[in-house]
Protein backbone atom coordinates (compact mmCIF):
# COMPACT_ATOMS: atom_id res chain seq x y z
CA UNK A 1 0.00 0.00 0.00
CA UNK A 2 2.88 2.51 0.77
CA UNK A 3 5.21 1.12 -1.68
CA UNK A 4 2.56 3.18 -4.52
CA UNK A 5 2.95 6.26 -3.25
CA UNK A 6 6.60 6.27 -2.80
CA UNK A 7 6.91 5.33 -6.56
CA UNK A 8 4.54 8.40 -6.90
CA UNK A 9 6.10 11.08 -9.77
CA UNK A 10 6.87 13.68 -6.95
CA UNK A 11 9.04 11.15 -5.05
CA UNK A 12 10.90 10.24 -8.14
CA UNK A 13 13.98 12.71 -7.04
CA UNK A 14 13.73 12.40 -3.15
CA UNK A 15 17.08 12.02 -2.22
CA UNK A 16 18.14 8.54 0.57
CA UNK A 17 16.95 10.10 3.39
CA UNK A 18 13.52 11.18 2.43
CA UNK A 19 13.37 7.00 0.55
CA UNK A 20 14.19 6.18 4.44
CA UNK A 21 11.52 7.97 5.95
CA UNK A 22 9.24 6.44 3.78
CA UNK A 23 10.43 3.00 3.88
CA UNK A 24 7.99 1.42 6.80
CA UNK A 25 10.05 -1.39 7.54
CA UNK A 26 13.24 0.29 7.96
CA UNK A 27 12.01 3.27 9.82
CA UNK A 28 9.94 1.43 12.13
CA UNK A 29 12.88 -0.49 13.19
CA UNK A 30 15.02 3.11 13.66
CA UNK A 31 12.08 4.19 15.81
CA UNK A 32 12.24 1.28 18.03
CA UNK A 33 15.81 0.41 18.45
CA UNK A 34 16.51 3.72 21.12
CA UNK A 35 13.37 2.37 23.45
CA UNK A 36 14.96 -1.53 23.13
CA UNK A 37 18.81 -0.71 23.11
CA UNK A 38 17.98 1.68 26.58
CA UNK A 39 15.62 -1.54 27.61
CA UNK A 40 18.17 -3.81 27.27
CA UNK A 41 20.98 -1.90 28.65
CA UNK A 42 19.34 -0.83 32.02
CA UNK A 43 17.16 -3.90 32.20
CA UNK A 44 19.18 -6.63 30.61
CA UNK A 45 22.47 -6.23 31.56
CA UNK A 46 22.02 -5.43 35.20
CA UNK A 47 19.74 -8.57 35.28
CA UNK A 48 22.74 -10.74 33.65
CA UNK A 49 25.02 -9.07 35.84
CA UNK A 50 23.14 -10.20 38.68
CA UNK A 51 22.93 -13.50 37.72
CA UNK A 52 26.67 -13.76 37.51
CA UNK A 53 27.61 -11.49 41.31
CA UNK A 54 25.14 -14.28 42.97
CA UNK A 55 27.86 -16.66 41.57
CA UNK A 56 30.71 -14.94 42.91
CA UNK A 57 32.49 -12.80 45.76
CA UNK A 58 31.96 -9.66 44.87
CA UNK A 59 31.16 -6.72 47.60
CA UNK A 60 31.14 -2.97 47.66
CA UNK A 61 34.92 -2.42 47.91
CA UNK A 62 36.37 -5.62 46.04
CA UNK A 63 38.72 -4.72 42.95
CA UNK A 64 38.75 -8.57 42.28
CA UNK A 65 35.99 -10.70 41.88
CA UNK A 66 36.23 -14.46 42.45
CA UNK A 67 33.81 -17.06 41.28
CA UNK A 68 32.98 -19.04 44.12
CA UNK A 69 29.67 -21.17 42.29
CA UNK A 70 26.51 -22.37 44.50
CA UNK A 71 28.16 -20.77 47.20
CA UNK A 72 26.55 -17.89 48.06
CA UNK A 73 22.90 -19.91 47.76
CA UNK A 74 24.24 -22.66 49.87
CA UNK A 75 24.90 -19.79 52.40
CA UNK A 76 21.72 -18.24 52.10
CA UNK A 77 19.65 -21.60 52.21
CA UNK A 78 21.72 -23.02 55.40
CA UNK A 79 20.20 -19.02 56.78
CA UNK A 80 17.22 -19.20 59.07
CA UNK A 81 16.42 -15.63 58.30
CA UNK A 82 15.93 -16.78 54.66
CA UNK A 83 13.04 -19.06 55.64
CA UNK A 84 11.76 -16.63 57.83
CA UNK A 85 11.89 -13.64 54.80
CA UNK A 86 10.91 -15.92 52.30
CA UNK A 87 7.52 -16.94 55.09
CA UNK A 88 7.03 -13.79 55.72
CA UNK A 89 7.13 -12.25 51.87
CA UNK A 90 4.49 -15.23 50.94
CA UNK A 91 2.22 -14.42 53.76
CA UNK A 92 2.18 -10.79 53.50
CA UNK A 93 1.46 -11.34 49.64
CA UNK A 94 -1.14 -14.05 50.04
CA UNK A 95 -3.29 -12.69 52.71
CA UNK A 96 -3.13 -8.98 51.60
CA UNK A 97 -4.24 -9.81 48.14
CA UNK A 98 -6.81 -11.64 49.59
CA UNK A 99 -8.46 -9.09 51.31
CA UNK A 100 -7.26 -6.59 47.93
CA UNK A 101 -9.79 -8.83 45.69
CA UNK A 102 -12.58 -8.91 47.96
CA UNK A 103 -12.21 -5.23 48.98
CA UNK A 104 -11.88 -3.85 45.08
CA UNK A 105 -14.87 -5.68 44.14
CA UNK A 106 -16.91 -4.20 46.43
CA UNK A 107 -15.78 -0.87 46.21
CA UNK A 108 -15.41 -1.38 42.41
CA UNK A 109 -19.40 -2.30 42.64
CA UNK A 110 -20.54 1.01 45.09
CA UNK A 111 -18.58 3.10 42.68
CA UNK A 112 -20.51 2.18 39.72
CA UNK A 113 -23.57 3.97 40.51
CA UNK A 114 -23.85 7.23 39.89
CA UNK A 115 -23.78 9.75 43.60
CA UNK A 116 -23.61 13.00 44.13
CA UNK A 117 -19.57 13.97 45.00
CA UNK A 118 -18.77 10.85 43.04
CA UNK A 119 -15.52 12.85 41.55
CA UNK A 120 -14.72 13.61 45.00
CA UNK A 121 -14.96 10.19 46.61
CA UNK A 122 -12.78 8.85 43.58
CA UNK A 123 -10.26 11.13 44.37
CA UNK A 124 -9.89 10.41 47.88
CA UNK A 125 -9.76 6.67 47.35
CA UNK A 126 -7.45 6.95 44.44
CA UNK A 127 -4.80 8.67 47.00
CA UNK A 128 -3.08 6.15 48.56
CA UNK A 129 -1.89 4.75 45.33
CA UNK A 130 -0.91 7.57 43.58
CA UNK A 131 1.00 9.39 46.93
CA UNK A 132 4.44 8.40 47.05
CA UNK A 133 4.56 4.90 49.05
CA UNK A 134 7.75 5.68 50.94
CA UNK A 135 5.83 9.05 52.21
CA UNK A 136 2.18 7.38 52.99
CA UNK A 137 4.09 4.46 54.97
CA UNK A 138 5.53 7.57 56.91
CA UNK A 139 2.12 8.18 57.53
CA UNK A 140 1.30 4.60 58.66
CA UNK A 141 4.43 5.04 60.57
CA UNK A 142 2.74 7.74 62.57
CA UNK A 143 -0.64 5.86 62.82
CA UNK A 144 1.12 2.52 64.27
CA UNK A 145 3.30 5.11 66.92
CA UNK A 146 3.90 3.10 69.94
CA UNK A 147 2.88 6.19 72.59
CA UNK A 148 0.61 8.14 70.21
CA UNK A 149 -1.15 5.32 68.04
CA UNK A 150 -4.44 7.18 67.27
CA UNK A 151 -5.96 3.83 66.58
CA UNK A 152 -4.67 2.78 70.02
CA UNK A 153 -6.92 6.00 71.19
CA UNK A 154 -9.97 5.83 69.12
CA UNK A 155 -10.37 2.24 70.24
CA UNK A 156 -9.40 2.91 74.23
CA UNK A 157 -12.12 5.54 74.10
CA UNK A 158 -14.54 3.68 72.26
CA UNK A 159 -13.85 1.16 75.04
CA UNK A 160 -13.92 -2.27 72.51
CA UNK A 161 -11.13 -4.18 74.35
CA UNK A 162 -10.54 -2.59 77.59
CA UNK A 163 -8.57 0.41 79.64
CA UNK A 164 -5.48 -1.94 79.51
CA UNK A 165 -5.46 -2.58 75.58
CA UNK A 166 -2.66 -0.75 74.26
CA UNK A 167 -0.84 -3.06 71.51
CA UNK A 168 2.31 -1.92 70.13
CA UNK A 169 2.02 -2.59 66.42
CA UNK A 170 5.11 -2.33 65.20
CA UNK A 171 6.86 -3.95 68.31
CA UNK A 172 5.41 -7.15 68.16
CA UNK A 173 6.73 -9.37 65.40
CA UNK A 174 2.70 -10.84 64.41
CA UNK A 175 1.27 -7.26 64.73
CA UNK A 176 4.08 -5.79 62.83
CA UNK A 177 3.60 -8.63 59.93
CA UNK A 178 -0.27 -7.58 60.27
CA UNK A 179 0.56 -3.86 59.56
CA UNK A 180 2.79 -4.74 56.87
CA UNK A 181 -0.18 -6.36 55.64
CA UNK A 182 -2.58 -3.78 55.84
CA UNK A 183 -0.37 -0.90 54.60
CA UNK A 184 -0.19 -3.13 51.77
CA UNK A 185 -3.53 -3.46 51.33
CA UNK A 186 -3.90 0.44 51.58
CA UNK A 187 -1.64 0.49 48.82
CA UNK A 188 -2.75 -1.71 46.09
CA UNK A 189 -6.78 -1.46 47.00
CA UNK A 190 -6.78 1.94 44.76
CA UNK A 191 -5.35 -0.03 42.00
CA UNK A 192 -6.95 -3.07 41.76
CA UNK A 193 -10.71 -1.08 41.85
CA UNK A 194 -9.98 1.26 39.10
CA UNK A 195 -8.57 -2.27 36.94
CA UNK A 196 -11.87 -4.16 38.23
CA UNK A 197 -13.99 -1.14 37.66
CA UNK A 198 -12.94 -0.81 34.04
CA UNK A 199 -14.75 -4.82 33.94
CA UNK A 200 -17.36 -3.85 35.12
CA UNK A 201 -18.38 -0.22 32.72
CA UNK A 202 -17.40 -2.43 30.02
CA UNK A 203 -20.43 -5.27 30.95
CA UNK A 204 -23.48 -4.31 28.26
CA UNK A 205 -25.97 -2.89 30.48
CA UNK A 206 -28.49 -4.75 28.61
CA UNK A 207 -27.13 -8.20 29.85
CA UNK A 208 -28.10 -7.38 32.96
CA UNK A 209 -31.46 -5.79 31.84
CA UNK A 210 -32.58 -9.21 30.26
CA UNK A 211 -31.81 -11.22 33.54
CA UNK A 212 -33.45 -8.79 35.93
CA UNK A 213 -36.61 -9.35 33.42
CA UNK A 214 -36.02 -13.39 33.77
CA UNK A 215 -36.38 -12.63 37.07
CA UNK A 216 -32.46 -12.56 38.30
CA UNK A 217 -31.89 -11.14 41.67
CA UNK A 218 -28.99 -9.04 42.42
CA UNK A 219 -26.91 -11.70 43.69
CA UNK A 220 -27.74 -13.97 41.51
CA UNK A 221 -27.06 -11.85 38.37
CA UNK A 222 -24.17 -10.78 40.22
CA UNK A 223 -22.50 -14.49 41.01
CA UNK A 224 -23.84 -15.99 37.43
CA UNK A 225 -23.31 -13.26 35.37
CA UNK A 226 -20.93 -10.35 36.34
CA UNK A 227 -18.39 -12.26 38.49
CA UNK A 228 -17.62 -14.66 35.54
CA UNK A 229 -17.13 -11.57 32.85
CA UNK A 230 -14.61 -9.31 35.20
CA UNK A 231 -12.85 -12.48 36.52
CA UNK A 232 -10.19 -12.24 33.43
CA UNK A 233 -9.98 -8.16 34.82
CA UNK A 234 -10.17 -9.24 38.50
CA UNK A 235 -7.35 -11.39 37.62
CA UNK A 236 -5.27 -8.48 36.06
CA UNK A 237 -5.34 -7.16 39.32
CA UNK A 238 -4.26 -9.59 41.17
CA UNK A 239 -1.09 -10.26 38.76
CA UNK A 240 -0.04 -6.81 39.20
CA UNK A 241 -1.09 -6.79 42.77
CA UNK A 242 1.28 -9.87 43.46
CA UNK A 243 3.97 -8.22 41.62
CA UNK A 244 4.00 -4.77 43.87
CA UNK A 245 3.67 -6.42 46.77
CA UNK A 246 5.91 -9.50 46.53
CA UNK A 247 8.85 -7.18 45.36
CA UNK A 248 8.35 -4.56 47.61
CA UNK A 249 10.94 -3.18 49.83
CA UNK A 250 9.43 0.13 51.02
CA UNK A 251 7.04 -0.26 53.35
CA UNK A 252 9.34 -2.91 55.46
CA UNK A 253 11.87 -0.29 55.18
CA UNK A 254 10.11 2.37 56.74
CA UNK A 255 7.81 0.56 59.06
CA UNK A 256 9.91 -1.70 60.29
CA UNK A 257 13.51 -1.86 59.13
CA UNK A 258 12.87 -5.54 59.39
CA UNK A 259 12.99 -5.56 63.37
CA UNK A 260 12.12 -6.49 65.42
CA UNK A 261 15.18 -8.88 65.36
CA UNK A 262 14.80 -9.76 62.09
CA UNK A 263 11.00 -10.70 62.66
CA UNK A 264 9.93 -8.77 59.58
CA UNK A 265 12.20 -9.02 57.49
CA UNK A 266 10.98 -9.64 53.70
CA UNK A 267 13.44 -11.08 50.79
CA UNK A 268 13.65 -7.45 49.13
CA UNK A 269 14.72 -5.91 52.62
CA UNK A 270 16.73 -8.46 53.28
CA UNK A 271 18.29 -8.36 49.94
CA UNK A 272 18.86 -4.68 51.13
CA UNK A 273 20.23 -4.77 54.24
CA UNK A 274 22.65 -7.75 53.28
CA UNK A 275 23.61 -6.12 49.83
CA UNK A 276 23.77 -2.47 50.74
CA UNK A 277 24.09 -1.93 54.00
CA UNK A 278 26.02 -4.93 54.73
CA UNK A 279 28.12 -4.46 51.36
CA UNK A 280 27.50 -8.00 50.30
CA UNK A 281 26.49 -7.35 46.74
CA UNK A 282 27.32 -11.22 45.91
CA UNK A 283 24.98 -12.52 49.00
CA UNK A 284 22.56 -9.51 48.25
CA UNK A 285 21.89 -10.32 44.50
CA UNK A 286 21.96 -14.20 45.58
CA UNK A 287 18.75 -13.06 47.54
CA UNK A 288 16.75 -10.57 45.38
CA UNK A 289 16.92 -13.39 42.77
CA UNK A 290 14.68 -15.64 44.86
CA UNK A 291 11.58 -13.06 43.99
CA UNK A 292 12.76 -14.06 39.92
CA UNK A 293 10.70 -17.59 39.36
CA UNK A 294 7.42 -14.80 40.65
CA UNK A 295 8.21 -12.81 38.13
CA UNK A 296 8.05 -15.70 35.62
CA UNK A 297 5.33 -17.09 36.75
CA UNK A 298 3.40 -13.39 36.63
CA UNK A 299 4.97 -13.15 32.95
CA UNK A 300 3.82 -15.94 31.76
CA UNK A 301 -0.03 -15.69 32.66
CA UNK A 302 0.33 -11.61 31.08
CA UNK A 303 1.48 -13.27 27.80
CA UNK A 304 -1.52 -15.64 28.03
CA UNK A 305 -3.60 -13.28 28.66
CA UNK A 306 -2.99 -10.97 26.31
CA UNK A 307 -3.35 -13.47 23.78
CA UNK A 308 -6.68 -14.45 24.93
CA UNK A 309 -7.65 -10.53 24.68
CA UNK A 310 -6.63 -10.42 21.84
CA UNK A 311 -8.70 -13.59 20.31
CA UNK A 312 -11.87 -12.34 21.85
CA UNK B 1 -44.76 -5.40 45.55
CA UNK B 2 -45.77 -3.72 48.54
CA UNK B 3 -44.97 -0.41 47.82
CA UNK B 4 -44.01 -0.02 51.40
CA UNK B 5 -41.49 -2.92 51.10
CA UNK B 6 -40.37 -1.91 47.71
CA UNK B 7 -39.43 1.94 49.32
CA UNK B 8 -37.95 0.23 52.61
CA UNK B 9 -36.01 -2.10 50.54
CA UNK B 10 -34.88 1.32 48.22
CA UNK B 11 -33.31 3.00 51.20
CA UNK B 12 -31.73 0.10 52.44
CA UNK B 13 -30.04 0.03 49.42
CA UNK B 14 -29.07 3.46 49.41
CA UNK B 15 -27.88 2.92 53.61
CA UNK B 16 -25.86 0.19 52.79
CA UNK B 17 -24.45 1.67 49.65
CA UNK B 18 -23.10 4.95 51.79
CA UNK B 19 -21.95 2.36 54.51
CA UNK B 20 -19.63 0.93 51.85
CA UNK B 21 -18.31 4.27 50.62
CA UNK B 22 -17.89 5.54 54.53
CA UNK B 23 -15.94 2.57 55.44
CA UNK B 24 -13.57 2.64 52.50
CA UNK B 25 -13.39 6.19 52.82
CA UNK B 26 -11.94 5.96 55.77
CA UNK B 27 -9.78 3.51 55.48
CA UNK B 28 -8.07 4.48 52.23
CA UNK B 29 -7.98 8.74 53.19
CA UNK B 30 -7.90 8.48 56.74
CA UNK B 31 -3.71 8.87 56.83
CA UNK B 32 -3.99 11.94 54.68
CA UNK B 33 -6.68 13.58 57.35
CA UNK B 34 -4.50 12.75 59.90
CA UNK B 35 -1.52 14.20 58.18
CA UNK B 36 -3.55 17.69 57.77
CA UNK B 37 -4.41 17.31 61.27
CA UNK B 38 -0.87 16.71 62.91
CA UNK B 39 0.86 19.22 59.81
CA UNK B 40 -1.25 22.22 61.84
CA UNK B 41 -0.88 20.77 66.06
CA UNK B 42 1.55 22.04 67.99
CA UNK B 43 3.58 19.75 69.17
CA UNK B 44 2.25 20.03 72.83
CA UNK B 45 -1.01 18.84 71.35
CA UNK B 46 0.85 16.28 69.21
CA UNK B 47 2.34 14.71 72.67
CA UNK B 48 -0.57 14.86 75.19
CA UNK B 49 -1.57 11.57 75.39
CA UNK B 50 -4.71 12.87 77.16
CA UNK B 51 -5.86 15.08 74.32
CA UNK B 52 -8.36 14.16 72.04
CA UNK B 53 -5.76 13.85 68.53
CA UNK B 54 -8.96 14.66 66.33
CA UNK B 55 -9.33 18.27 67.78
CA UNK B 56 -6.99 21.12 67.66
CA UNK B 57 -6.57 21.17 71.76
CA UNK B 58 -4.54 24.12 70.75
CA UNK B 59 -5.08 27.03 68.08
CA UNK B 60 -3.54 25.59 64.77
CA UNK B 61 -0.03 26.77 63.84
CA UNK B 62 2.12 26.93 61.01
CA UNK B 63 5.24 26.06 63.17
CA UNK B 64 5.80 22.75 61.68
CA UNK B 65 5.55 23.99 57.69
CA UNK B 66 8.18 26.73 58.76
CA UNK B 67 10.80 24.42 60.01
CA UNK B 68 10.22 22.26 57.05
CA UNK B 69 10.94 25.07 54.87
CA UNK B 70 13.28 27.23 56.60
CA UNK B 71 15.02 24.17 58.81
CA UNK B 72 15.50 21.13 56.33
CA UNK B 73 16.20 20.48 52.63
CA UNK B 74 13.25 19.90 51.85
CA UNK B 75 12.86 22.71 49.06
CA UNK B 76 16.23 21.52 47.65
CA UNK B 77 14.22 17.62 47.78
CA UNK B 78 11.11 19.04 45.72
CA UNK B 79 13.53 21.02 43.07
CA UNK B 80 15.90 17.69 43.32
CA UNK B 81 12.37 15.63 42.29
CA UNK B 82 11.41 18.20 39.85
CA UNK B 83 15.25 18.27 38.14
CA UNK B 84 14.60 14.36 37.88
CA UNK B 85 11.50 14.50 36.58
CA UNK B 86 11.91 16.83 33.93
CA UNK B 87 14.74 15.07 32.52
CA UNK B 88 13.33 11.78 32.86
CA UNK B 89 9.80 12.77 31.02
CA UNK B 90 12.27 14.37 27.83
CA UNK B 91 14.16 10.73 27.64
CA UNK B 92 11.24 8.71 27.69
CA UNK B 93 9.36 10.67 25.47
CA UNK B 94 12.40 10.60 23.21
CA UNK B 95 12.12 6.94 23.27
CA UNK B 96 8.79 6.06 23.93
CA UNK B 97 6.94 7.86 21.13
CA UNK B 98 8.97 6.60 18.28
CA UNK B 99 8.52 3.52 19.62
CA UNK B 100 5.04 3.57 20.69
CA UNK B 101 3.98 4.58 17.16
CA UNK B 102 6.45 2.05 15.29
CA UNK B 103 4.70 -0.84 17.50
CA UNK B 104 1.18 0.69 16.48
CA UNK B 105 2.04 0.93 12.95
CA UNK B 106 3.56 -2.67 12.68
CA UNK B 107 1.68 -5.42 11.57
CA UNK B 108 2.62 -9.54 12.26
CA UNK B 109 2.30 -11.25 15.18
CA UNK B 110 5.94 -10.58 16.30
CA UNK B 111 5.02 -6.84 16.37
CA UNK B 112 2.14 -7.92 19.11
CA UNK B 113 4.41 -10.08 21.14
CA UNK B 114 7.44 -7.65 21.04
CA UNK B 115 4.76 -5.01 22.75
CA UNK B 116 4.23 -7.21 25.48
CA UNK B 117 7.40 -8.44 26.15
CA UNK B 118 8.66 -4.07 26.72
CA UNK B 119 5.76 -3.66 28.54
CA UNK B 120 6.71 -7.10 30.24
CA UNK B 121 9.52 -5.65 31.23
CA UNK B 122 8.08 -2.54 33.66
CA UNK B 123 7.38 -5.54 35.64
CA UNK B 124 10.49 -6.26 36.28
CA UNK B 125 11.22 -4.34 40.35
CA UNK B 126 13.93 -2.21 41.50
CA UNK B 127 14.66 -5.14 44.01
CA UNK B 128 15.45 -7.58 41.81
CA UNK B 129 18.35 -4.99 39.75
CA UNK B 130 19.49 -2.12 42.35
CA UNK B 131 22.27 -4.56 43.71
CA UNK B 132 24.08 -4.68 39.93
CA UNK B 133 23.26 -0.96 39.76
CA UNK B 134 25.11 0.00 42.55
CA UNK B 135 27.98 -1.11 41.60
CA UNK B 136 27.53 -0.07 38.19
CA UNK B 137 26.73 3.63 39.30
CA UNK B 138 29.98 3.48 41.07
CA UNK B 139 31.94 2.69 38.75
CA UNK B 140 30.55 5.56 36.33
CA UNK B 141 31.41 7.75 38.92
CA UNK B 142 28.03 8.99 39.92
CA UNK B 143 27.17 7.92 43.05
CA UNK B 144 25.76 10.56 45.20
CA UNK B 145 24.62 12.44 41.79
CA UNK B 146 21.07 13.02 40.63
CA UNK B 147 22.23 12.27 37.41
CA UNK B 148 22.51 8.22 38.30
CA UNK B 149 18.83 8.51 38.53
CA UNK B 150 18.11 10.37 35.44
CA UNK B 151 20.12 7.23 33.91
CA UNK B 152 18.13 4.60 35.67
CA UNK B 153 14.47 5.75 35.87
CA UNK B 154 13.58 5.74 32.10
CA UNK B 155 14.20 2.31 32.43
CA UNK B 156 10.55 1.61 33.91
CA UNK B 157 8.65 4.60 32.65
CA UNK B 158 9.96 3.89 28.82
CA UNK B 159 8.87 0.44 29.01
CA UNK B 160 5.29 1.20 30.24
CA UNK B 161 5.04 4.94 28.57
CA UNK B 162 5.87 3.01 25.04
CA UNK B 163 2.75 0.42 25.79
CA UNK B 164 0.52 3.33 26.43
CA UNK B 165 1.90 5.37 23.81
CA UNK B 166 1.00 2.13 21.28
CA UNK B 167 -2.73 2.05 22.40
CA UNK B 168 -3.15 5.92 21.59
CA UNK B 169 -1.46 5.71 17.93
CA UNK B 170 -3.34 2.31 17.30
CA UNK B 171 -6.77 4.39 18.03
CA UNK B 172 -5.34 7.33 14.99
CA UNK B 173 -6.56 5.95 11.74
CA UNK B 174 -4.26 5.21 8.74
CA UNK B 175 -6.36 7.25 6.31
CA UNK B 176 -5.27 10.42 8.14
CA UNK B 177 -1.68 9.51 7.24
CA UNK B 178 -2.07 8.12 3.52
CA UNK B 179 -3.84 11.35 3.26
CA UNK B 180 -0.84 13.56 4.33
CA UNK B 181 1.61 10.77 2.38
CA UNK B 182 -0.79 11.57 -0.87
CA UNK B 183 0.35 15.54 0.22
CA UNK B 184 3.55 15.00 -0.67
CA UNK B 185 4.64 14.04 2.67
CA UNK B 186 7.06 11.52 3.98
CA UNK B 187 5.80 8.54 6.30
CA UNK B 188 8.17 10.08 8.97
CA UNK B 189 6.69 13.93 7.91
CA UNK B 190 3.32 12.04 8.17
CA UNK B 191 3.97 11.05 11.84
CA UNK B 192 5.79 14.34 12.58
CA UNK B 193 3.44 16.44 11.43
CA UNK B 194 0.34 14.61 11.53
CA UNK B 195 -0.07 12.04 13.90
CA UNK B 196 2.21 13.81 16.61
CA UNK B 197 -0.20 17.08 17.20
CA UNK B 198 -3.67 14.96 17.79
CA UNK B 199 -1.41 12.47 19.79
CA UNK B 200 -0.59 15.37 22.33
CA UNK B 201 -3.64 13.96 24.83
CA UNK B 202 -2.00 10.57 24.15
CA UNK B 203 1.74 12.14 25.64
CA UNK B 204 0.26 14.39 28.27
CA UNK B 205 -0.98 11.16 29.88
CA UNK B 206 3.17 9.23 29.05
CA UNK B 207 4.58 12.49 30.52
CA UNK B 208 2.08 12.73 33.54
CA UNK B 209 2.74 8.77 34.51
CA UNK B 210 6.58 8.91 33.56
CA UNK B 211 6.70 12.00 36.18
CA UNK B 212 4.67 10.13 38.89
CA UNK B 213 6.64 7.26 39.02
CA UNK B 214 9.70 9.54 39.28
CA UNK B 215 7.99 10.85 42.16
CA UNK B 216 7.44 7.81 43.75
CA UNK B 217 10.56 5.79 43.42
CA UNK B 218 12.38 5.40 46.51
CA UNK B 219 15.05 1.88 45.78
CA UNK B 220 17.41 3.12 43.58
CA UNK B 221 17.02 6.79 45.32
CA UNK B 222 18.50 5.25 48.75
CA UNK B 223 20.81 2.79 47.22
CA UNK B 224 22.67 5.39 45.08
CA UNK B 225 22.38 8.67 46.70
CA UNK B 226 23.83 9.06 50.55
CA UNK B 227 24.37 12.89 50.83
CA UNK B 228 21.27 14.92 52.36
CA UNK B 229 21.21 17.40 49.28
CA UNK B 230 20.85 15.26 46.23
CA UNK B 231 17.60 13.11 47.88
CA UNK B 232 14.37 13.03 46.36
CA UNK B 233 11.31 13.83 48.05
CA UNK B 234 10.14 10.33 48.28
CA UNK B 235 13.71 9.77 50.10
CA UNK B 236 14.83 12.65 51.67
CA UNK B 237 11.49 12.74 53.95
CA UNK B 238 11.45 9.30 55.42
CA UNK B 239 15.50 9.05 55.59
CA UNK B 240 16.56 12.42 56.16
CA UNK B 241 13.75 13.59 58.57
CA UNK B 242 13.71 10.41 61.25
CA UNK B 243 17.40 10.06 61.77
CA UNK B 244 18.09 9.77 65.40
CA UNK B 245 15.16 9.23 67.58
CA UNK B 246 13.69 12.23 67.62
CA UNK B 247 10.75 12.09 64.81
CA UNK B 248 9.30 15.78 63.71
CA UNK B 249 5.83 14.31 63.05
CA UNK B 250 4.35 17.79 62.21
CA UNK B 251 7.26 18.42 59.46
CA UNK B 252 7.15 15.18 58.22
CA UNK B 253 3.58 14.96 57.64
CA UNK B 254 3.46 18.31 56.12
CA UNK B 255 5.99 17.36 53.63
CA UNK B 256 4.23 14.37 53.12
CA UNK B 257 0.93 16.29 52.30
CA UNK B 258 2.69 18.88 49.75
CA UNK B 259 4.37 16.40 48.10
CA UNK B 260 1.52 13.83 47.48
CA UNK B 261 -1.93 15.61 47.12
CA UNK B 262 -1.14 17.84 43.97
CA UNK B 263 -0.05 15.44 42.11
CA UNK B 264 -2.96 12.65 43.16
CA UNK B 265 -5.59 15.78 41.98
CA UNK B 266 -3.78 15.60 38.33
CA UNK B 267 -3.54 11.92 37.96
CA UNK B 268 -7.14 11.93 38.86
CA UNK B 269 -7.86 13.43 35.57
CA UNK B 270 -6.23 10.98 33.50
CA UNK B 271 -6.81 8.16 35.57
CA UNK B 272 -9.01 5.90 33.34
CA UNK B 273 -6.16 6.18 30.19
CA UNK B 274 -3.87 4.37 32.96
CA UNK B 275 -6.30 1.53 33.14
CA UNK B 276 -6.71 1.00 30.09
CA UNK B 277 -2.65 0.84 29.67
CA UNK B 278 -2.60 -1.21 33.27
CA UNK B 279 -5.93 -4.17 31.48
CA UNK B 280 -2.95 -4.73 28.99
CA UNK B 281 -5.78 -3.51 26.08
CA UNK B 282 -8.71 -5.97 27.11
CA UNK B 283 -10.76 -3.03 28.32
CA UNK B 284 -11.23 -0.35 25.87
Amino acid sequence: MIDTYTTAPNRAEAGLLARFADNERWLSRVMLAPAILYIVLLVGFPFLLSLFYSLSSVTVASREIHFVGLENFRRIVESGTFWLSLKNTILITVISQFFVIVFANILAMALLVDFRVKWFVRFLVLLPWVAPISLGSIGWLWIFDSIYSIINWTVRVIGLFGPNFWPIWLGQPDLAIASIIIVNVWRIVPLATVIVLAGLTSIPKDIHDAAAVDGAGFWRRHFQITAPLIMPITLVALLFGIIFTFTDLIVVFVLTRGGPYDQTQVIASWAYFTGIQGGDLAGGAAISLFLFPVLVAVAVLFLWFARRAEVT
Amino acid sequence: MNPVLARARMVGTRAGHAAILVFFVTFLAFPFYWMLLTTFKTTQDLHSTTNNPYLFNDPPTLHHLRVLFNDTQFLQWLLNTGFVGAAVVIITLVLAVPAGYALARMTGAWAQTLGIGIFLTYLVPPTILFIPFARIIAVLGLQDSLWSLVLVYPSFTVPFCTWLLMGFFKAIPRDLEDAALIDGLSRFGAFVKVVMPISLAGMLTAVIFAFTLVTQEFVYGVTFITSSSSYTVSVGVPTFLVRGDVYFWGSMMGACLIASVPIAIIYNFFVDRFVVGFTVGAVK
